[in-house]
């Protein structure tokens, strides 16, 4: 291998490089860091378990969407018999109307910036 | 013609096919949480099997040349978070006036009786029982439900503007920027559209899933607009083709429009 | 063979970095209508495609014109052709390119495209029109890359290229076809709804592409030691005067049924085109240029004096492709919108920003181009050596 000292020395940095956010965050304890999204509604559950909703929110709500925007079948029924109007704007929101506590908080976190508040307009928030 | 909707559904289900892996890998994962759930029409609903609407043009143009009525363009542009832009090249409309030659160009001649010569028409999504529209979706954005409603998804929209091409009524509109600058107080309870979508008439679906007429009909003082559902021989709408002559915009097309005018 | 591309000189790289630098301009210009929406175009409710939808049918024809010496060189085994098949190959790669890219920045959702693939609706033009442009390219990219390969190491292609080869030949016949569907199934749009549009557009294509061919090849032997031969360009110049005769019939045959017939919808959009209507007649000298110049080409290119002089069949050549991009471009898209579906004439111009994206995706083409171009000169001239 010609100049395999550099070669190797390259690698060598670029890994660092890459996984220097990792050994950031193990030096400094901040991958310990969970978003906590606040919940503020006096509802005692959700339509689906807490563990489920958390990891599959976005599931659900492509559900809700094709249901009712191609089916025109608006009306959910949940594993806990309740009947629920699938609907962001309408049901979601009006039990978590904190965007920025509850949605941005993780969305933030993960970086992920769904499209959703393009078209649904979110409550405006009571400070 | 078009693809119904159980044909739809399987085209679609195989495209979908590729992404269903994750969503099953986590049904595995919270087996059993989540059972039992299922999706269904509201109860009070207005189900039709057939939507269809007839305007009454004599007790709308007497309307409007009294006191420039636009209330059901305003009802309509309220409830849907339609933006004003304020100038023609944005400009976004789902049910706006024209005069009688523009809105049937066919129908018009040089001796019109003078009711009719220049007298506004109301022009909206005719909700083709054979809609060009939904023929030429490349993603099936556009699509007709079984009561014939023809509806628009904006999540699935690639803003192609075939559709804009395919309307030979001019009833669709398209996002050229941000609209939600231009609509004056967003109400909550139903979204606006992002840029690069079209948009247009909805036959007010989500007010027929509460059990309410579409909000233009509502808003009618006059009562000129009629909706209902033609298959129901009972229905006011058939009542009212019945008794009087009517026209539908450019026929010839093939289209089947579900927009009535008696003239 | 890629190496290739990297050797030049310096009037290649020069042309290189004219090219790179008027595709940034179009990526920036791009950028903003990305974020601010097609808002920054010309467009609107009335007229909603507009010059990128109009680059796009027009290119689609020059991709399709590959055929022209594709089919006489396999089928009919004229030699002559052997030489410039692969610069026909790579030309349709750069014009589908091209194409595809013009589709692209005309979205309202670009993210979003692979919609099209994910929810296939076999009912609607443009998702077949999507397939058969993307086998296309694929189908060039294999055949072209393979064939010159094969030339450079001296070797005969191998034999499962042929039957990609002979697919190729109703497959470009199939991209125009597709593409005039788009327009020719659309109730109420007069001026594209007539039986003859795919007719037309494959005779345009016939003409536009190879003009195209006949210049890039005067250019090459201007500018290397290949010579794509003069029997090749003189065989290619009459298959632009019969295609240019048979696109000029065709659109007689438009008027002839509009004013004859005396429908008043049939005869709006070709009044607006050439005379103006209620006033309103931006492309009036656009048409009368086309027309002026498709007249003009047709004289030099019918007189076979005037044919064999090189000269002055660059110039006919010339013509013919900008008589065609200006008819089946702006004057077929736009004028299809005028008047509209209520009947108001709403007029359509071009922004800025908007042709620089136009410039820039032509850039990215020929960028495509002259690389290609300079892979396959290159190789001829070493195996000629």
């Amino acid at each position: 291998m010609y100049d395999g000292g550099k070669i190797v020395a390259g690698l060598v940095l670029f890994l660092a490089l890459v996984t220097s956010p990792i050994w950031y965050n193990v030096v400094t304890g901040k991958a310990e860091y969970k978003p906590e999204p606040k919940i503020v509604t006096q509802e005692k559950e959700c339509v689906a378990p807490k563990a489920w909703m958390t990891a599959m929110h976005m599931t659900l709500l492509n559900d809700w969407r094709d249901s009712v925007v191609r089916e025109g079948n608006r009306e959910y029924v949940a594993a806990n018999g309740k009947a629920y109007n699938m609907s962001l704007q309408n049901t979601c929101m009006q039990c978590h109307p904190n965007k920025a506590e509850f949605c941005d908080r993780c969305h933030n976190y993960a970086s992920v910036k769904p499209y959703c508040w393009d078209c649904h307009v979110e409550p405006k928030e009571k400070k | 013609m078009g693809v119904n909707r159980r044909d739809f559904l399987k085209i679609t289900g195989l495209g979908t096919l590729v992404g269903v892996g994750g969503k099953a890998a986590a049904d595995l994962v919270f087996k059993g949480q989540v059972e039992a759930q299922e999706a269904r029409p509201n109860e009070g609903a207005l189900v039709g099997k057939r939507w269809a609407m007839v305007v009454d043009t004599k007790k709308c143009i007497e309307k409007i040349h009294k006191d420039g009525c636009k209330d059901c363009s305003i009802a309509c542009h309220t409830v849907h978070n339609v933006p004003d832009f304020g100038n023609p090249k944005d400009e976004i409309k789902w049910i706006w006036q024209d005069t009688f030659e523009h809105i049937c160009p066919n129908q018009h001649h040089p001796f019109t009786s003078e009711s009719l010569e220049g007298a506004p028409f109301l022009a909206l999504c005719n909700h083709c029982d054979n809609p060009p529209c939904v023929r030429v979706c490349p993603t099936g954005a556009t699509f007709q439900r079984d009561d014939g409603i023809v509806l628009m998804d904006f999540h699935r929209c690639i803003g192609c503007r075939f559709c804009m091409a395919g309307c030979p009524y001019g009833s669709r509109s398209f996002n050229w920027r941000d609209p939600r600058p231009f609509v004056q107080n967003a109400r909550e309870d139903f979204p606006t559209r992002m840029r690069g979508v079209v948009e247009k008439c909805n036959f007010c679906a989500e007010r027929l899933a509460e059990g309410k007429p579409p909000a233009c009909v509502e808003a009618c003082k006059v009562k000129a607009l009629i909706f209902g559902d033609l298959e129901d021989p009972h229905s006011e709408v058939r009542e009212v083709l019945h008794e009087h002559y009517s026209l539908r915009r450019k026929p010839e097309l093939g289209t089947m429009p579900q927009i009535y005018y008696i003239v | 063979m890629i190496d290739k591309a990297l050797i030049g000189g310096r009037k290649y790289y020069g042309l290189i970095a004219v090219l790179l630098g008027v595709i940034g301009v179009g990526v920036l210009c791009y950028l903003w209508q990305f974020f601010y929406g097609l808002g920054i175009t010309g467009l609107s409710r009335d007229v909603s495609w507009g010059l990128y939808i109009a680059q796009f049918t027009f290119l689609v024809g020059v991709a399709a014109s590959a055929v022209m010496v594709v089919l006489p060189y396999y089928l009919h085994d004229y030699k002559a052709f052997g030489k410039i098949t692969v610069l026909g190959e790579f030309l349709a790669i750069a014009s589908v390119a091209m194409c595809m890219l013009f589709i692209f920045v005309d979205m309202g959702q670009p993210l979003r495209v692979l919609n099209v693939l994910l929810h296939p609706t076999p009912n609607s033009v443009m998702f077949w029109d999507f397939m058969v442009l993307t086998g296309y390219l694929l189908l060039n990219l294999v055949i072209g890359w393979i064939s010159l390969d094969c030339e450079r190491k001296g070797v005969a292609p191998p034999k499962w290229i042929k039957p990609f080869i002979y697919l190729s030949i109703p497959w470009a016949v199939s991209i125009h076809t597709v593409t005039a569907f788009l327009y020719a199934g659309l109730p109420g749009r007069h001026l594209w709804l007539t039986a003859i549009l795919a007719a037309r557009f494959i005779a345009s294509a016939f003409a536009s592409g190879p003009s195209l061919l006949i210049i890039l090849c005067l250019i090459v032997r201007k500018t290397t030691r290949f010579d794509p031969g003069k029997e090749a360009i003189q065989t290619l110049a009459k298959i632009v005067t019969y295609a240019m005769s048979l696109n000029v019939f065709f659109l007689g045959l438009e008027f002839f049924t509009a004013f004859y017939s005396q429908i008043p919808g049939h005869m709006h959009p070709l009044v607006y085109l050439y005379a103006g209507l209620e006033g309103h007649g931006a492309l009036i000298p656009w048409m009368w240029t086309s027309t002026a110049l498709a007249a003009i080409a047709l004289i030099l290119l019918v007189n076979p004096g005037t044919r064999k002089n090189e000269n002055i069949l660059a110039f006919a050549v010339v013509a013919v492709f900008f008589s065609t991009w200006i008819d089946k471009g702006m004057g077929l898209v736009v004028g299809g919108f005028i008047p509209n579906p209520l009947e108001h004439v709403v007029e359509y111009t071009p922004t800025l920003p908007e042709v620089m994206i136009t410039l820039g995706v032509w850039a990215i083409g020929f960028l495509i181009l002259t690389v290609l171009f300079k892979i396959a000169v290159t190789v001829k001239e070493e195996a000629a050596s």
